[in-house]
């Protein structure tokens, strides 16, 4: 008799445990891949609305952030255009965006021949692990990206 | 609000054509509008820098628009090429329309 509950017991508690698992699998996978297509597209569509239905190019840009952001609350980045910063040719602006924050725009600089180079740093928060977008605007309508991946350890937005 | 310092450095003397870094920092909180109050569980309204001027001996050279993923107590550096000696002059506009300003003197030679 007493092994017979013990096998149903077992048996029970496997049972719950295995669609319990199964549910939250299911459920988490779904619910972090909705999450994950939600904040991509809100850059995305940032960045498509910026590009207005011209072709968006890579390279030209030199995106530098650390690999692995000890803090989220101030992460230094650095963007660089090659450009000959003439006033026939030069870069109007570049645009950074934070792929996973809740908001994704961050800055965006505006440069003129007079910049002599189009450079600029500045400290930015980050949310959590995630990529990091820049997009620079050439003064002949041109469109150029560039997409670095950074490591948060303790996310900055407030939490 | 606390008040707000600022500070800028850009080299002693620059060439003439020489192409020079202004390396710009402001105390301002930038609240992002993120947090909530630990108590209520509201959330914090955003008061942030959202925008940046630089102008060299009156033309602006440089600027840069902020949201809230600008940390706070925000460093900005960027370049400029060397024209003649005057003054540059920084400004900094909150959403409260506050507007903090710095010049600092450039010396081309």
């Amino acid at each position: 008799m007493q092994s017979q509950k013990n096998k149903i017991q077992v048996s029970r508690r496997d049972v719950l445990n295995y669609t319990s698992a199964g549910i939250l699998a299911a459920a988490g996978i779904s619910l972090f891949g909705s999450i994950a297509k939600a904040d991509k597209k809100m850059t995305v569509h940032a960045v498509s609305k910026l590009a207005g239905g011209k072709e968006i190019m890579s390279g030209k840009i030199t995106l530098e952030l650390p690999q692995i952001a000890e803090n989220g609350n101030t992460v230094p980045l650095s963007v660089e255009v090659d450009s000959p910063m003439t006033d026939a040719d030069y870069v109007k602006s570049v645009h950074i965006f934070a792929e996973g924050n809740p908001e994704p725009s961050v800055a965006s600089f505006h440069f003129t021949p007079a910049s002599g180079v189009a450079k600029a740093s500045v400290r930015m928060r980050l949310a959590k692990t995630q990529n990091v977008v820049a997009v620079a605007e050439m003064s002949n309508g041109s469109i150029f990206q560039a997409t670095t991946e950074v490591k948060v350890t303790i996310g900055g937005c407030g939490g | 609000m606390a008040k707000v310092k600022a500070r800028v450095k850009v080299p002693k003397k620059v060439a003439k054509g020489e192409i020079f870094e202004v390396k710009s920092l402001i105390s301002h909180k930038m609240e992002s509008g993120q947090r909530k109050h630990k108590k209520t569980g509201e959330k914090i309204p955003r008061q942030i820098i959202n925008k940046f001027v630089c102008t060299y001996n009156g033309k602006a050279v440089f600027s840069s628009d902020w949201h809230g993923a600008v940390s706070a107590n925000p460093y900005l550096s960027f370049h400029v090429k060397a024209v003649d000696s005057g003054s540059l002059d920084l400004a900094w506009t909150d959403d409260s329309g506050a507007v903090y300003k710095k010049t600092t003197k450039i010396t081309v030679t």
